[in-house]
């Protein structure tokens, strides 16, 4: 496009979009307006829920196409600014949204290898790689495999990761979707993740990726605001500035104070001798597998026997029957989490801002936060966004911006989990369990808050509190006192964080199997309406596998999620690097790296969390860190022991490394 | 026409602007981490350096690095006649 037209295009973006952040400002003012006339707190979810996938939905409508350039690349004009909103959101999910601040509220410094993990890879994406991508210019990152190396196999091996990494990534956002709405609008699970899904595909079955970006820059917007009001309003409350990044260095002091205190208090010693106790007992049960199983069961068995029916008692113990593993095996599963919880309540808060004091610990964090960053760079539903851009220039503003709008929401997460922890310390330790805020009875309610008078003293002590990830972000507004509308604007944003991901990764693996796998190698006869078709089929296909797998709610999906930051680091990452740093790297090379690396992280992971393998002490979802620099190592001796690329190859490799002029074989359609 | 000695100049250049970067990334995240407990003695605003480096700080420099990166590969482009038109 011309730098006219284009300059024309960005400013009427600008204007919709700013219509669009009035409307739903105003749009949440009515329905709070509407909460102080009386309307229903269920109307409120409904209104946010519909409201924000009907607009959603028709950006879908509006966007809609069949164009091949369209559909797999937006048009290739979307400017810098608003591919990096897309980005942010396309990035961001829903454990970005919810559960982030909950982590660092729990893990106090451990938790930033989260914040730094996924920022740091932007400067990594940024500087190695994204320019590059745009230039090369096709569609997808199996495209760059192929071209770059030659022949079919290096595309396999592409299609072939990008599924892995981005199917766990997909089952997990659906789920968040499911939790989200029924959790908000009080709909069934299944509903939920119908409905959000129903919302998804209008928008990506339409109009492929320029639909998917328009819409991702419309949820951004919503994201951000949602997260930052309940954050904004609390530091107000507790220190009379609203800047809650600045003046979350006040609640820090606080907690670091209060928590050196009950290190030695009488009746936090207490409590956590009965936590020792408990984890004690449960180690003897489980050791005891499975005659323990079956002399439980019987023991509840033999209990509800002996109480009349109509009794208040029966109803408990029928549901603890209920609850009861199934299987030896699941008691296993079950009795280890409740044991290791134990354990964890049994000793004394260490302190929030201190890094982990023994080397191995130091060790993970390190290693965690590089596979993080490295992931980050690798993920191919990330890639694949800066091919969306007009130019080389506008990918690497666009880089930059991405991690701005990134940036906005990760540096204020501190400041929710501080806020959060402070209040806890200061105003619900050492109050009489008659007392408890609304909140806590609120959320301790759905599970996301347990609190247990341990030592039969009748006051709460920090060791009988515990908080689940999630209540952090969710529980914020009621902490701060703010009106509901608040907490169905969390929902709203929660939902765009996931949505905007699932739209993401949807259409990659989609364009994976049509594009990279049907056209490119089984049939490349085809129509580009063909193309287009088969894709928008496939996105159904997928969409329906996700969700048939997020139905299970199967825990493990969330290990998963990070074991795809270690699998995208050890295979994707290292091919691109190499393919546009280095011109002697070849395909032999790149190919046996990508197996190797791929081999030794699935190796690892699998070995270190089933299996007991355990090298220097480092945690499954750190496995990268072996598979990373193995495939680096093995592709650096490889292609040095074969043929060099080729002339042309490596002209190629000479033509992407510049902005100017076109690349050959980079063919626009 | 683009000589092979400009891209090569091109790409000597901005070697030299990622290896800065990238060292720079490496000490506000890594040597940060490493060396967290040390800086946790300094205290501005009741904020512990070192947690503030994990935090806030280090993802503060990336955006900063971002955006320099972007403008100095701007400039390079347009002395080496490598913009596109």
């Amino acid at each position: 496009m011309a730098n006219d037209a284009m300059k024309a295009w960005s400013k009427k973006l600008r204007q919709i979009y700013g219509v669009y952040t009035g409307v739903f400002v105003l749009f949440v003012i009515a329905l709070w307006i509407g909460e102080s006339l009386g309307l229903s707190q269920k109307y409120i979810g409904y209104a946010f829920l519909f409201g924000t996938i009907g607009v959603y939905a028709a950006i879908g409508v509006l966007s809609r196409t069949s164009v091949v350039a369209e559909y797999y690349v937006a048009g290739r004009k979307v400017p810098a600014v608003f591919n990096g909103m897309a980005t942010a959101s396309d990035w961001m999910s829903a454990a970005s949204f919810i559960g982030m601040a909950g982590a660092l509220y729990l893990q106090g410094y451990d938790g930033l290898a989260f914040i730094m993990g996924w920022t740091g890879g932007y400067v990594l994406l940024a500087v190695l790689v994204a320019p590059y991508l745009r230039k090369f210019g096709q569609f997808t990152i199996p495209d760059f495999l192929e071209e770059r190396y030659g022949g079919k196999l290096p595309r396999m091996i592409g299609i072939l990761s990008a599924l892995i990494v981005s199917f766990a990534y997909l089952v997990a956002q659906v789920t968040g979707v499911g939790i989200i709405t029924s959790r908000f609008v009080g709909i069934p699970f299944e509903a939920g993740v119908f409905l959000g899904l129903a919302g998804i595909l209008v928008c990506s079955f339409l109009g492929g990726m320029r639909a998917v970006t328009w819409t991702q820059v419309a949820q951004y917007i919503i994201l951000i605001v949602a997260y930052m009001i309940p954050v904004i309003a609390i530091s107000y409350k507790h220190t009379g500035v609203p800047i809650p990044q600045v003046m979350y260095g006040q609640a820090l002091q606080v907690i670091e104070s209060k928590q050196k205190t009950l290190i030695n208090d009488v009746k936090e010693i207490e409590v956590r001798q009965e936590w020792k106790k408990k984890a004690d007992e449960l180690n003897g049960r489980i050791k005891g597998l499975p005659d323990t199983w079956q002399q439980g069961k019987a023991q509840l068995e033999e209990k509800i026997k002996s109480i009349p029916s109509g009794d208040p008692e029966k109803a408990k113990i029928e549901k603890a029957l209920k609850d009861y593993p199934k299987t030896p095996e699941e008691a296993k599963e079950k009795w280890t989490a409740a044991m290791k919880e134990a354990q964890a309540m049994s000793k004394p808060p260490k302190s929030y801002v201190a890094p982990p004091a023994d080397t191995k610990g130091i060790i993970n964090f390190l290693a965690l936060t590089f596979c993080l960053m490295v992931g980050t760079a690798g993920l191919p539903h990330v890639l694949m966004r800066f091919y969306t851009t007009p130019t080389v220039r506008e990918a690497r503003s666009s880089a930059a911006w991405a991690l701005f709008f990134i940036f906005l929401l990760y540096f204020t997460a501190p400041a929710y989990a501080a806020f959060a922890r402070s209040e806890v310390l200061t105003n619900i330790v050492g109050q009489a369990f008659t007392a408890l805020p609304a909140w806590v009875s609120k959320w301790a309610a759905v599970g996301l808050i347990s609190i247990k008078d341990m030592n039969g003293d009748g006051i709460i002590q920090f060791s009988e509190i515990i908080i689940k990830a999630d209540a952090v972000v969710l529980a914020t507004p009621e902490i701060a006192g703010l009106p509901y509308v608040v907490a169905g604007l969390i929902a709203a944003g929660g939902l765009a964080a996931a949505l905007s991901t699932a739209d993401g990764l949807l259409i990659t693996m989609s364009n994976a199997i049509s594009h990279d796998l049907y056209y490119k190698i089984i049939n490349p006869n085809i129509s580009p309406s063909t193309r287009v078709k088969i894709g928008k089929a496939l996105l159904l296909v997928v969409a329906a596998i996700g969700a048939y797998v997020a139905s299970f709610k199967l825990a493990i999906i969330v290990e998963l999620v990070a074991w795809a930051f270690s699998l995208a680091a050890a295979t994707f990452f290292p091919a691109l690097v190499l393919g546009i740093w280095d011109k002697r790297m070849n395909k032999a090379g790149a190919v046996s790296g990508m197996i190797v690396g791929l081999i030794i992280t699935a190796y690892y992971i699998i070995g270190s969390r089933f299996y007991g393998v355990d090298w220097f002490g480092i945690k499954t979802i750190a496995a990268g860190i072996f598979g990373l620099p193995a495939n680096i190592i093995v592709a650096l001796i490889v292609s040095r022991l074969t043929a060099a690329p080729t002339k042309e190859l490596q002209e190629f490799v000479d033509n992407i490394r510049y902005p100017k002029g076109a690349v050959r074989g980079g063919v626009e359609e | 026409m683009i000589t092979k000695q400009t891209i090569e100049a091109y790409w000597r250049e901005n070697k030299v602007v990622m290896s800065l970067i990238m060292l720079i990334w490496f000490v506000v995240s890594y040597f940060a981490a490493i060396f967290a407990s040390s800086l946790n003695s300094i205290i501005i605003f009741g904020f512990p350096m070192g947690y503030y480096m994990g935090a806030q700080g280090s993802i503060a420099t990336f955006v900063i690095l971002n955006y320099l990166y972007s403008m100095k590969m701007n400039e390079l482009d347009k002395k080496y006649g490598l913009e596109e038109e």
